[in-house]
């Protein structure tokens, strides 16, 4: 017969094991993370003889200048509203969508669902010229709205595919009671299913967050006037034709992951609540 | 709670973004002062540009914007769909081969230079070393079909040849002031670096261009030029034996051991980086390292040379000519005014400030006073220089792909020279073939 | 009043359907009709050749067909080593313990890291001359394993499939970990009341609930890594003699390369339709394992 003493030793092996994995994992996320603040503390000269992750002497200053050479400023903050307005289109759009194929039924629904789906899976690397002449034709070239419109078209069919799988699990009791009571479709919508599907809701804004802000390509055909650019554009800046400046680089890339992972962060709180357990469980 | 944070943050972001989109209208611009667009992709000399900008609206009122567009790749895709839109700027350049620059003349988007280049005896013209205006023009009875002229300014000149390390040849126990120049010393020189346990050459062959243009070097050298352009043109098959020893040379090379180990997964930054931070014996690269590898390790002891002989039947030939040069936009509403601007911008006290500043090599033959001495080493060789774009003809892409992806199966050891020579040359026959239908 | 109810389901989709019409359809149409043209991008005439496009990648480019074998390869790799990692960690982050919030963080910087930096980074660690893992291979006593990891042709994909599954995991767990939060912690309850081993609440509760969640991961999964080229360029710098060719890189070729856009385009639809037919055989299949 077992002993609880057994039972505790086995659990607390389980457990370092478990830990020692999590961590040796996390180790190697980690590593890049500070080999990247690292470089950005070096100088152009050293950063690649020296090979330590932390410099005996931290240049500081190459956050200043990355900021200042690479005109930061006016960047980061057209990053911010790209990101802003696309993310926020896009969830208001697509859950729109997503709740209606999951929950109404109207003629063509399917259709029109796996013709999104489709959409998904048949990238068109190379679009992209395709889309810029779309854009001129219609005046929005060099345009924010453009650019904006762009994007949302770029995330809408992942985000719906996400957001209906999620609509299709989730019990419909409450959503029946809301109806009951009195509540339209768009009411519905807002109070009851919105709310259920904040996991997912969070999922989607990260995804399309984190690919509107490291996206550049579009951006760099689309627009002409320097001052629409995102933030990656001013990135390239020290990726220069032959000579790359390392150390702002790396400054640069930091400082453009800090509002990623800000927004992953406040995030992550959402994706990890869930669903209260007992409100629907019968 | 939330609802209300969330209500209070829309309404600030709808009004942010009212203002936004109202107040970012473009600019009206103002009548009465021309201004000059320019797309360009060279990061580095972006500081030089705008400072020669600001100079010439000081002297005549007109505005020059320069727009940076980097790195090159999105460039070329700017300025491609650019043209597809017709939104093509003043002055731009085009990147990519000689028929690429032919499609864009025949689109109609590119001014014809020639007449401007010969006013006045050819002043302008004149001003030039002559092997950097043949990049940018077309000769007569050209394989694509342009008019004979001058399509564009150059507004530097390069040559891509072979540096060594200086220090290094002296641990060796070599004489620094003395480059190999026959293909024999150069491989022995490979068994000293294996023994010494340090690298060879390094260069960007990850990026096949820069193989091919080695590659190319040295069928100059062994075949001669006119046989090269007749392979071009289909009459001599890849197949011959010349261009199996061209091939064979990758070969050689990686068995002596004077290459660096992985140089077939390099791309040019890196192999730059490792030869500023004193990795590397040798080096394959252009005159743009000297800036490179000052701004990495201004103490490196370097000299350029030029890749060694395998045969004295025919010269040594590197590829040399125009480094970046500008087009002038056929549709610009200020056609004059920016052929003026471009005048001014490749004449001598103008291209004496940029290669200063940039550490290049002028277009100007009246500039070069004040370069570094490297940096004139580089540029004494370029008489010795040829480049694809002065042939007339151009190798069909898919064979050029061949070509080079089976240097670097040879480099690896995975394909023959033989081998890699029959499968371009079927190649070759079957784009031949769907020329030809 | 039935009129009434159905415009309003449909006002709930036109957004979305209006902007995917105008930004996804018209492109896609305009795409999939310069594919039936012979054309360099900038010429002014183009020459029309029907689906000689189509038949030139079936029959005559075996680089097309071995950069789709090489990612396919990338693409297995990630969803089995990829995804079974980031589900093991999702499940040991599920329980409740102390340094949770941490381990959530740090997991998802792969992700947000730049593909520039992870290029550099991992380069740095597996480059056969100065490497670290080299390096530590050696300090630890395994001289023979060293390798040319990346100059390699034997092994270059591999760690390009490494590399890509370390950057890609994040996401799985993340998905993974908000599918098992929305497990009712009652139903785990119950069966430990009813005295089930842990090993069977996983196979009993777990599992089946997660297939759905499974599912969505696996189809994100293999669109995104098919789809992947620019970890290569900074990894290998290109396609290493075709050993590292993957279809978006050769669709780049072919349009800057060899200026034929019009067979860029034609090889673009190519891989668009062989990934849409791989979805929605695994979407059925997913739908009989679902009713199961």
């Amino acid at each position: 017969m077992r002993t609880g003493v057994y039972y505790k030793t086995k659990r607390a092996t389980i457990n370092l094991l478990i830990h020692l994995f999590l961590i040796t994992v996390a180790v190697t996320c980690l590593f890049p993370l500070l080999w990247m603040v690292g470089s950005s503390l070096k100088t152009q000269q050293t950063i690649f003889s020296d090979t330590s992750l932390i410099p005996k002497q931290m240049h500081w200053q190459n956050y200043y200048l990355a900021w200042k050479e690479g005109g930061f400023g006016r960047y980061f903050i057209n990053s911010i509203f790209y990101t802003v307005s696309v993310v926020f289109g896009i969830v208001i759009i697509s859950s729109l969508a997503a709740y209606a194929f999951s929950r109404f039924k109207f003629p063509g629904r399917n259709l029109i669902f796996y013709t999104f789906m489709a959409a998904m899976m048949i990238p068109i690397p190379g679009s992209f010229v395709a889309l810029f002449v779309l854009l001129n034709k219609l005046h929005l070239r060099n345009t924010r709205v453009g650019y904006i419109l762009c994007m949302i078209g770029v995330g809408l069919s992942t985000s719906i595919f996400l957001l209906k799988t999620f609509f299709d699990k989730t019990p419909r009791e409450l959503e029946d009671a809301a109806r009951i009571d009195g509540c339209s479709k768009v009411g519905i919508w807002w109070h009851v299913a919105l709310p259920l599907a904040k996991p997912v809701l969070a999922v989607v804004v990260v995804f399309n967050a984190l690919n509107v802000w490291n996206e550049y390509i579009l951006a760099l055909i689309i627009f002409d006037s320097r001052h629409l650019m995102p933030l990656q554009v001013a990135l390239t800046t020290f990726q220069g034709e032959f000579i790359t400046q390392y150390p702002l680089l790396m400054a640069g890339l930091t400082i453009a992951a800090m509002p990623i992972i800000l927004v992953y962060l406040l995030m992550q709180k959402y994706i990890i609540k869930g669903v209260t357990a007992g409100a629907v469980v019968g | 709670m939330l609802k209300s944070k969330i209500l209070i943050l829309s309404m600030v972001y709808g009004l942010w973004s009212m203002v936004c989109l109202v107040g970012c209208t473009p600019r009206q611009t103002n009548k009465s002062q021309t201004t000059i667009t320019v797309w360009h992709w060279m990061t580095d000399r972006e500081p030089a540009f705008l400072e020669l900008a600001k100079r010439y609206e000081a002297k005549t009122g007109v505005k020059v914007n320069f727009d940076l567009y980097a790195p090159s790749d999105a460039y070329t895709q700017k300025v491609r769909a650019a043209a597809q839109g017709s939104n093509l700027p003043d002055l731009f350049g085009i990147l990519g081969e000689k028929r690429d620059f032919a499609s864009f003349i025949k689109a109609g988007h590119i001014a014809d230079l020639t007449e401007q280049m010969n006013e006045g005896n050819g002043r302008w013209k004149n001003m030039f070393f002559g092997k950097a205006l043949d990049v940018n023009a077309f000769a007569e009875g050209n394989s694509y079909g342009i008019k004979p002229g001058i399509y564009g300014v150059p507004i530097d000149i390069m040559t891509i040849q072979m540096v060594y390390n200086q220090d290094l040849f002296k641990q060796l126990g070599l004489n620094p002031e003395q480059p190999p120049q026959t293909w024999e010393e150069f491989l022995n020189i490979g068994k000293k670096i294996k023994d010494a346990g340090i690298h060879g050459m390094v260069s960007g062959w990850g990026e096949l261009w820069m193989m091919d243009c080695f590659a190319n070097n040295y069928a100059f050298n062994i075949m001669g030029k006119d046989k090269v352009i007749a392979t071009i043109k289909g009459k001599v098959a890849y197949t011959d034996p010349d261009w199996i020893k061209v091939l064979s040379l990758f070969k050689q090379m990686q068995e002596a051991g004077v290459l660096y180990n992985g140089v077939v997964i390099m791309v040019n930054k890196t192999a730059e980086q490792l030869f500023a931070n004193e990795k590397a014996v040798f080096a394959f690269n252009g005159s743009w390292c000297v800036n490179v590898y000052k701004g990495m390790n201004p103490d490196l002891k370097y000299a350029a040379m030029l890749p060694p002989k395998v045969s004295n039947k025919y010269p040594m030939v590197i590829w040399g000519g125009a480094g970046s040069s500008f087009m002038v936009n056929n549709k610009s509403a200020h056609k004059e005014e920016v052929i003026k601007f471009l005048n001014w911008f490749t004449e001598k006290e103008q291209q004496a400030y940029l290669a200063e500043a940039t550490k290049n090599l002028p277009a100007n033959k009246e500039s070069l006073a004040n370069i570094p001495s490297i940096l004139a080493q580089f540029a004494d060789d370029m008489e010795a220089t040829t480049h694809p774009s002065t042939w007339g003809v151009s190798e069909f892409p898919a064979v050029i792909e061949a070509f080079d992806k089976g240097i670097q199966s040879i480099i690896i050891g995975e394909k023959t020279p033989e081998e890699v020579a029959r499968k371009v040359q079927k190649i070759k026959e079957r784009e031949l073939a769907k020329k030809h239908q | 009043m039935r009129i009434k109810s159905t415009l309003e389901n449909y006002l709930f989709v036109l957004p979305a359907v209006t902007i995917f019409l105008v930004f996804y359809i018209l492109p896609f149409f305009s795409v999939f009709q310069l594919s039936l043209y012979e054309w360099d991008g900038v010429l002014p005439n183009k020459v029309f050749v029907g689906l000689a496009n189509f038949k030139e990648i079936i029959s005559q480019d075996p680089d097309w067909w071995r950069s789709m074998l090489n990612a396919s390869w990338v693409t297995l790799i990630a969803l089995t080593f990829q995804n079974a990692l980031a589900f093991l960690l999702a499940c040991a982050c599920d329980r409740e313990m102390r340094l949770k919030n941490f381990y959530r963080v740090i997991f998802f910087i792969p992700p947000v890291l730049s593909e520039v930096v992870v290029g550099l980074v991992w380069q740095r660690i597996l480059d056969g001359n100065y490497g670290l893992l080299n390096a530590w291979l050696m300090k630890l006593g395994f001289p023979q394993l060293v390798h040319s990891w990346l100059s390699d042709p034997r092994t270059a994909l591999n760690c390009v499939a490494l590399v890509h599954s370390w950057k890609g995991f994040g996401w799985g767990f993340l998905i993974f970990l908000a599918g098992l939060q929305t497990i009712p912690r009652e139903l785990y309850e119950a069966a430990r009341v009813d005295g089930a081993s842990a090993w069977n609440m996983f196979r009993r509760i777990t599992i089946p609930l997660m297939i759905p969640v499974t599912i969505l991961v696996v189809i994100l999964t293999i669109l995104g890594t098919m789809q992947s080229f620019v970890l290569i360029i900074s990894l290998v710098g290109g396609e290493l003699a075709g050993h590292t060719s993957v279809p978006v890189l050769r669709i780049l070729a072919s349009m800057r390369g060899s200026s034929r856009f019009g067979y860029a385009c034609a090889q673009g639809i190519s891989f668009g339709l062989i990934l849409v037919v791989i979805s929605f055989i695994q979407y059925r299949f997913s739908k009989r394992a679902r009713q199961v």
